[in-house]
Protein backbone atom coordinates (compact mmCIF):
# COMPACT_ATOMS: atom_id res chain seq x y z
CA UNK A 1 0.00 0.00 0.00
CA UNK A 2 2.15 3.22 -1.33
CA UNK A 3 1.72 6.46 0.53
CA UNK A 4 1.30 9.66 -1.59
CA UNK A 5 1.61 12.73 -0.32
CA UNK A 6 0.30 15.66 -2.61
CA UNK A 7 1.56 17.90 -0.25
CA UNK A 8 5.12 17.26 0.42
CA UNK A 9 5.32 15.56 -3.10
CA UNK A 10 6.24 12.40 -1.93
CA UNK A 11 5.66 8.66 -2.76
CA UNK A 12 6.60 5.88 -0.71
CA UNK A 13 6.22 2.23 -1.31
CA UNK A 14 7.26 -1.00 0.79
CA UNK A 15 8.95 -3.88 -0.46
CA UNK A 16 9.57 -6.70 1.85
CA UNK A 17 12.15 -9.59 1.31
CA UNK A 18 10.63 -13.13 2.18
CA UNK A 19 12.61 -16.23 2.33
CA UNK A 20 13.99 -19.04 4.26
CA UNK A 21 16.07 -18.19 7.55
CA UNK A 22 20.06 -17.86 6.19
CA UNK A 23 19.52 -17.47 3.23
CA UNK A 24 20.88 -14.15 2.56
CA UNK A 25 17.56 -11.11 3.29
CA UNK A 26 19.92 -9.24 5.30
CA UNK A 27 22.89 -9.42 3.51
CA UNK A 28 20.99 -8.24 0.42
CA UNK A 29 19.55 -4.85 2.23
CA UNK A 30 23.32 -4.55 3.61
CA UNK A 31 25.17 -4.84 0.44
CA UNK A 32 22.43 -2.18 -0.82
CA UNK A 33 23.22 -0.12 2.04
CA UNK A 34 27.00 -0.07 1.44
CA UNK A 35 26.38 0.77 -2.04
CA UNK A 36 23.93 3.55 -1.79
CA UNK A 37 25.39 7.27 -1.49
CA UNK A 38 24.78 8.56 2.20
CA UNK A 39 22.20 11.35 0.66
CA UNK A 40 19.65 8.62 -0.56
CA UNK A 41 19.55 6.49 2.21
CA UNK A 42 18.52 6.32 5.78
CA UNK A 43 19.76 4.59 9.15
CA UNK A 44 19.77 0.66 8.44
CA UNK A 45 17.57 -0.83 11.50
CA UNK A 46 18.18 -4.48 12.13
CA UNK A 47 16.00 -5.92 15.19
CA UNK A 48 18.31 -9.47 15.40
CA UNK A 49 19.57 -11.45 18.50
CA UNK A 50 22.64 -11.66 19.68
CA UNK A 51 23.37 -13.86 17.25
CA UNK A 52 22.78 -11.76 14.55
CA UNK A 53 19.34 -13.57 13.83
CA UNK A 54 17.16 -11.68 12.44
CA UNK A 55 14.56 -11.32 15.33
CA UNK A 56 11.91 -8.62 14.21
CA UNK A 57 13.03 -7.18 10.98
CA UNK A 58 16.17 -5.04 9.29
CA UNK A 59 14.85 -1.58 7.99
CA UNK A 60 16.25 0.08 5.37
CA UNK A 61 14.91 3.51 3.23
CA UNK A 62 15.78 4.72 -0.02
CA UNK A 63 15.69 7.48 -1.33
CA UNK A 64 16.01 6.72 -5.09
CA UNK A 65 15.10 10.32 -7.00
CA UNK A 66 12.31 12.12 -8.62
CA UNK A 67 9.69 10.55 -10.89
CA UNK A 68 7.52 13.55 -12.10
CA UNK A 69 7.89 16.15 -9.75
CA UNK A 70 7.76 13.26 -6.89
CA UNK A 71 10.55 12.11 -4.32
CA UNK A 72 10.17 8.34 -4.84
CA UNK A 73 11.14 6.02 -1.54
CA UNK A 74 11.34 3.03 -1.02
CA UNK A 75 11.29 1.09 2.55
CA UNK A 76 12.62 -1.67 2.39
CA UNK A 77 12.29 -4.85 5.10
CA UNK A 78 13.08 -8.47 5.63
CA UNK A 79 11.27 -10.94 7.79
CA UNK A 80 12.90 -13.15 10.12
CA UNK A 81 13.26 -16.57 8.16
CA UNK A 82 13.08 -18.95 10.98
CA UNK A 83 9.90 -21.00 11.36
CA UNK A 84 8.95 -20.04 14.45
CA UNK A 85 8.81 -15.96 14.07
CA UNK A 86 5.55 -16.75 11.57
CA UNK A 87 3.49 -14.25 14.06
CA UNK A 88 6.15 -11.80 12.84
CA UNK A 89 6.14 -12.16 9.23
CA UNK A 90 2.45 -11.42 8.97
CA UNK A 91 2.52 -7.90 10.63
CA UNK A 92 5.11 -6.91 8.50
CA UNK A 93 3.85 -8.03 5.14
CA UNK A 94 1.05 -5.51 6.17
CA UNK A 95 0.88 -2.55 3.66
CA UNK A 96 2.82 -4.46 1.11
CA UNK A 97 4.06 -2.79 -2.45
CA UNK A 98 6.42 -5.46 -3.86
CA UNK A 99 7.86 -8.62 -2.63
CA UNK A 100 11.76 -10.56 -3.46
CA UNK A 101 11.83 -13.91 -2.60
CA UNK A 102 15.36 -14.58 -1.73
CA UNK A 103 15.62 -18.76 -1.90
CA UNK A 104 18.94 -20.55 -0.68
CA UNK A 105 20.57 -22.55 -3.96
CA UNK A 106 21.93 -25.10 -1.51
CA UNK A 107 20.64 -28.90 -2.45
CA UNK A 108 19.86 -29.04 1.08
CA UNK A 109 17.95 -25.67 1.71
CA UNK A 110 15.56 -26.45 -1.21
CA UNK A 111 13.02 -27.91 1.42
CA UNK A 112 12.81 -24.76 3.49
CA UNK A 113 12.82 -22.69 0.27
CA UNK A 114 9.28 -24.58 -0.73
CA UNK A 115 8.05 -23.83 2.90
CA UNK A 116 8.77 -20.90 2.76
CA UNK A 117 7.10 -19.88 -0.54
CA UNK A 118 4.10 -21.48 1.02
CA UNK A 119 4.18 -19.53 3.80
CA UNK A 120 4.37 -16.51 1.76
CA UNK A 121 1.65 -17.28 -0.01
CA UNK A 122 -0.53 -17.92 2.72
CA UNK A 123 0.53 -15.01 5.00
CA UNK A 124 -0.21 -12.59 1.78
CA UNK A 125 -3.56 -14.74 1.31
CA UNK A 126 -4.20 -13.75 5.19
CA UNK A 127 -3.76 -9.89 4.36
CA UNK A 128 -5.94 -9.90 1.01
CA UNK A 129 -3.16 -10.47 -1.40
CA UNK A 130 -2.59 -12.61 -3.81
CA UNK A 131 0.96 -13.44 -5.00
CA UNK A 132 0.06 -14.24 -8.55
CA UNK A 133 -0.84 -10.48 -8.78
CA UNK A 134 1.26 -8.57 -6.53
CA UNK A 135 4.91 -7.44 -7.55
CA UNK A 136 7.10 -9.82 -7.06
CA UNK A 137 10.25 -11.59 -8.11
CA UNK A 138 12.89 -14.27 -6.89
CA UNK A 139 16.61 -14.33 -6.38
CA UNK A 140 18.37 -17.44 -6.19
CA UNK A 141 21.20 -16.76 -3.79
CA UNK A 142 24.39 -18.16 -2.99
CA UNK A 143 24.94 -19.37 -6.72
CA UNK A 144 28.88 -19.25 -5.49
CA UNK A 145 28.33 -22.30 -3.89
CA UNK A 146 29.30 -25.75 -4.75
CA UNK A 147 26.16 -27.40 -3.94
CA UNK A 148 23.79 -25.39 -5.27
CA UNK A 149 20.84 -26.71 -7.29
CA UNK A 150 20.61 -25.97 -11.40
CA UNK A 151 18.52 -22.67 -12.04
CA UNK A 152 16.28 -24.94 -14.03
CA UNK A 153 15.59 -27.26 -11.64
CA UNK A 154 14.61 -24.56 -8.94
CA UNK A 155 12.63 -22.47 -11.44
CA UNK A 156 10.86 -25.61 -12.05
CA UNK A 157 9.90 -26.18 -8.58
CA UNK A 158 9.55 -22.83 -7.18
CA UNK A 159 8.53 -20.74 -9.88
CA UNK A 160 5.93 -22.39 -12.02
CA UNK A 161 4.35 -18.64 -13.13
CA UNK A 162 7.75 -17.86 -14.61
CA UNK A 163 8.00 -14.59 -12.57
CA UNK A 164 11.28 -12.54 -13.11
CA UNK A 165 14.62 -14.32 -11.69
CA UNK A 166 18.29 -13.35 -11.02
CA UNK A 167 20.88 -15.66 -9.94
CA UNK A 168 22.62 -13.89 -6.89
CA UNK A 169 25.75 -14.00 -4.21
CA UNK A 170 24.05 -11.09 -2.10
CA UNK A 171 27.48 -10.92 0.12
CA UNK A 172 29.24 -10.14 -3.01
CA UNK A 173 26.63 -8.03 -4.03
CA UNK A 174 25.74 -9.92 -7.69
CA UNK A 175 22.40 -9.62 -8.75
CA UNK A 176 21.35 -7.30 -5.63
CA UNK A 177 20.50 -4.26 -7.57
CA UNK A 178 19.03 -5.96 -10.34
CA UNK A 179 16.55 -7.54 -7.80
CA UNK A 180 15.79 -4.54 -6.43
CA UNK A 181 15.20 -2.92 -9.48
CA UNK A 182 13.21 -5.27 -11.37
CA UNK A 183 10.58 -5.14 -8.00
CA UNK A 184 10.92 -1.72 -7.59
CA UNK A 185 9.38 -1.41 -11.40
CA UNK A 186 6.69 -3.82 -11.26
CA UNK A 187 5.90 -1.35 -8.20
CA UNK A 188 6.07 1.72 -9.86
CA UNK A 189 4.59 -0.06 -13.26
CA UNK A 190 1.49 -0.63 -10.87
CA UNK A 191 0.82 2.65 -9.73
CA UNK A 192 0.97 3.60 -13.35
CA UNK A 193 -1.81 1.14 -13.92
CA UNK A 194 -3.81 2.62 -11.14
CA UNK A 195 -3.22 6.00 -12.15
CA UNK A 196 -5.22 5.50 -15.11
CA UNK B 1 -8.10 -3.58 1.94
CA UNK B 2 -5.18 -4.23 0.29
CA UNK B 3 -5.85 -1.71 -2.59
CA UNK B 4 -6.52 1.29 -0.45
CA UNK B 5 -3.86 3.73 -0.70
CA UNK B 6 -2.74 6.55 1.46
CA UNK B 7 -3.31 9.50 -0.01
CA UNK B 8 -2.70 13.16 1.13
CA UNK B 9 -3.68 16.13 -0.23
CA UNK B 10 -2.33 19.85 0.69
CA UNK B 11 -5.36 20.79 2.43
CA UNK B 12 -5.95 17.98 5.00
CA UNK B 13 -2.60 17.78 5.17
CA UNK B 14 -2.28 21.62 6.85
CA UNK B 15 -4.83 20.87 8.94
CA UNK B 16 -3.35 17.73 10.55
CA UNK B 17 0.20 19.88 10.91
CA UNK B 18 -1.79 22.98 12.71
CA UNK B 19 -3.58 19.80 14.81
CA UNK B 20 -0.28 18.22 15.94
CA UNK B 21 1.35 21.89 16.70
CA UNK B 22 -1.59 22.81 18.91
CA UNK B 23 -1.14 19.62 20.57
CA UNK B 24 2.78 19.57 20.84
CA UNK B 25 2.21 23.28 22.40
CA UNK B 26 -0.45 22.26 25.08
CA UNK B 27 0.76 19.09 25.93
CA UNK B 28 4.43 20.81 26.39
CA UNK B 29 6.29 17.88 23.93
CA UNK B 30 9.47 17.36 23.29
CA UNK B 31 7.78 16.07 19.60
CA UNK B 32 4.79 15.25 18.20
CA UNK B 33 4.19 12.76 14.88
CA UNK B 34 1.69 10.74 12.92
CA UNK B 35 2.68 7.56 11.13
CA UNK B 36 0.39 5.27 9.39
CA UNK B 37 -0.05 1.64 10.25
CA UNK B 38 2.64 0.50 7.69
CA UNK B 39 5.31 2.82 8.95
CA UNK B 40 5.08 6.01 6.87
CA UNK B 41 5.44 8.87 8.54
CA UNK B 42 2.79 11.33 7.82
CA UNK B 43 4.25 14.80 9.39
CA UNK B 44 6.21 16.13 12.60
CA UNK B 45 6.47 19.02 14.61
CA UNK B 46 9.08 20.06 17.37
CA UNK B 47 12.54 19.23 18.18
CA UNK B 48 13.69 16.74 15.04
CA UNK B 49 17.68 17.83 15.11
CA UNK B 50 19.76 14.95 15.40
CA UNK B 51 16.59 12.65 15.38
CA UNK B 52 16.05 9.61 12.75
CA UNK B 53 12.32 10.32 12.01
CA UNK B 54 12.24 7.58 9.56
CA UNK B 55 13.26 4.92 11.44
CA UNK B 56 11.48 5.98 14.57
CA UNK B 57 8.00 5.83 11.99
CA UNK B 58 9.06 2.80 11.44
CA UNK B 59 9.67 1.18 14.79
CA UNK B 60 6.40 2.72 15.64
CA UNK B 61 4.63 1.11 13.57
CA UNK B 62 6.60 -1.99 14.20
CA UNK B 63 5.61 -1.71 18.05
CA UNK B 64 2.31 -1.14 17.19
CA UNK B 65 1.85 -4.16 15.16
CA UNK B 66 3.37 -6.62 17.87
CA UNK B 67 1.29 -5.08 20.47
CA UNK B 68 -1.57 -6.07 18.33
CA UNK B 69 -0.82 -9.32 17.44
CA UNK B 70 -0.65 -9.91 21.25
CA UNK B 71 -3.76 -8.28 21.83
CA UNK B 72 -5.28 -10.66 19.05
CA UNK B 73 -4.23 -13.67 21.16
CA UNK B 74 -5.89 -12.69 24.64
CA UNK B 75 -8.87 -11.79 22.83
CA UNK B 76 -8.23 -7.92 22.94
CA UNK B 77 -9.25 -6.32 19.27
CA UNK B 78 -6.09 -3.65 19.65
CA UNK B 79 -4.33 -1.73 22.49
CA UNK B 80 -5.11 1.65 21.53
CA UNK B 81 -2.46 3.22 24.03
CA UNK B 82 0.93 2.59 24.47
CA UNK B 83 3.43 4.02 26.92
CA UNK B 84 6.91 3.93 27.29
CA UNK B 85 8.63 5.49 30.44
CA UNK B 86 12.32 6.32 29.70
CA UNK B 87 15.20 8.12 32.47
CA UNK B 88 14.79 11.34 30.51
CA UNK B 89 12.03 11.08 27.56
CA UNK B 90 8.51 9.10 27.25
CA UNK B 91 6.95 8.09 24.42
CA UNK B 92 3.00 7.93 24.56
CA UNK B 93 1.47 6.10 21.52
CA UNK B 94 -2.20 5.67 20.92
CA UNK B 95 -4.20 4.92 17.64
CA UNK B 96 -6.45 6.99 15.52
CA UNK B 97 -9.43 5.41 13.57
CA UNK B 98 -7.72 2.56 13.76
CA UNK B 99 -5.39 3.41 10.78
CA UNK B 100 -2.69 5.97 11.72
CA UNK B 101 -1.08 5.92 15.11
CA UNK B 102 -0.16 9.55 16.96
CA UNK B 103 3.01 9.66 19.01
CA UNK B 104 4.43 12.60 21.46
CA UNK B 105 7.70 12.56 23.01
CA UNK B 106 8.24 14.78 26.15
CA UNK B 107 9.95 14.80 29.23
CA UNK B 108 10.12 16.38 32.57
CA UNK B 109 8.53 19.27 31.28
CA UNK B 110 5.58 17.83 31.05
CA UNK B 111 3.37 14.78 32.55
CA UNK B 112 1.63 11.88 31.47
CA UNK B 113 -1.83 12.79 33.04
CA UNK B 114 -1.53 16.16 30.70
CA UNK B 115 -0.46 14.14 27.69
CA UNK B 116 -3.57 11.89 27.88
CA UNK B 117 -5.82 14.50 28.46
CA UNK B 118 -4.41 16.89 25.02
CA UNK B 119 -4.38 13.69 23.05
CA UNK B 120 -7.69 12.82 23.89
CA UNK B 121 -8.94 15.99 21.93
CA UNK B 122 -6.77 16.11 19.82
CA UNK B 123 -7.33 12.09 18.42
CA UNK B 124 -11.19 13.29 18.14
CA UNK B 125 -10.05 16.17 15.54
CA UNK B 126 -7.46 14.43 13.72
CA UNK B 127 -9.82 10.84 13.31
CA UNK B 128 -12.08 13.87 11.57
CA UNK B 129 -9.49 14.89 9.21
CA UNK B 130 -8.14 11.40 8.30
CA UNK B 131 -12.20 10.34 7.83
CA UNK B 132 -12.38 13.13 5.57
CA UNK B 133 -9.40 12.28 3.78
CA UNK B 134 -10.77 8.75 3.23
CA UNK B 135 -14.25 10.06 1.79
CA UNK B 136 -11.81 11.89 -0.56
CA UNK B 137 -10.27 9.06 -2.02
CA UNK B 138 -13.38 7.11 -2.75
CA UNK B 139 -14.75 10.54 -4.50
CA UNK B 140 -11.75 10.76 -6.24
CA UNK B 141 -11.83 6.93 -7.26
CA UNK B 142 -14.72 7.42 -8.43
CA UNK B 143 -14.26 10.15 -10.95
CA UNK B 144 -11.49 8.25 -12.66
CA UNK B 145 -9.79 9.84 -15.63
CA UNK B 146 -10.67 13.79 -14.71
CA UNK B 147 -8.17 14.07 -11.40
CA UNK B 148 -5.25 12.11 -13.24
CA UNK B 149 -2.40 10.83 -10.96
CA UNK B 150 0.61 12.03 -11.51
CA UNK B 151 2.16 8.80 -12.10
CA UNK B 152 -0.39 7.71 -15.13
CA UNK B 153 2.29 8.68 -17.26
CA UNK B 154 5.18 7.03 -15.76
CA UNK B 155 7.18 5.18 -18.77
CA UNK B 156 10.72 2.62 -18.26
CA UNK B 157 12.75 5.21 -18.85
CA UNK B 158 11.79 7.44 -15.27
CA UNK B 159 12.11 4.03 -13.53
CA UNK B 160 15.43 3.56 -15.15
CA UNK B 161 17.02 6.82 -14.31
CA UNK B 162 16.11 6.54 -10.20
CA UNK B 163 18.83 3.38 -10.64
CA UNK B 164 21.90 5.56 -13.23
Amino acid sequence: MSFINYSAREINCKIVYYGPGLGGKTTNLQYIYKKTSPDAKGKMISLATETERTLFFDFLPLALGMIRGFKTRFHLYTVPGQIFYDASRKLILKGVDGVVFVADSQVERMEANIESLDNLRTNLTEQGYNLDAISFCIQYNKRDLPNVVPVEEMNRVLNPKNVPWFEGVAKDGRGVFDTLKEVAKQVLMELKKAGR
Amino acid sequence: MAGSDLVMYEEEFKQIDEELSKLHEQANAKLTFVVDKNGQLITVVGETENLDTTSLASLTAGNIAATGGMAKLIGEKEFSILFHEGERDNIHISIISQRVILVVIFDQRSSLGLVRLRVKKSAEALSNIFNRILLKVEKEKGVKGETKSPFAEITEEDIDKLFS
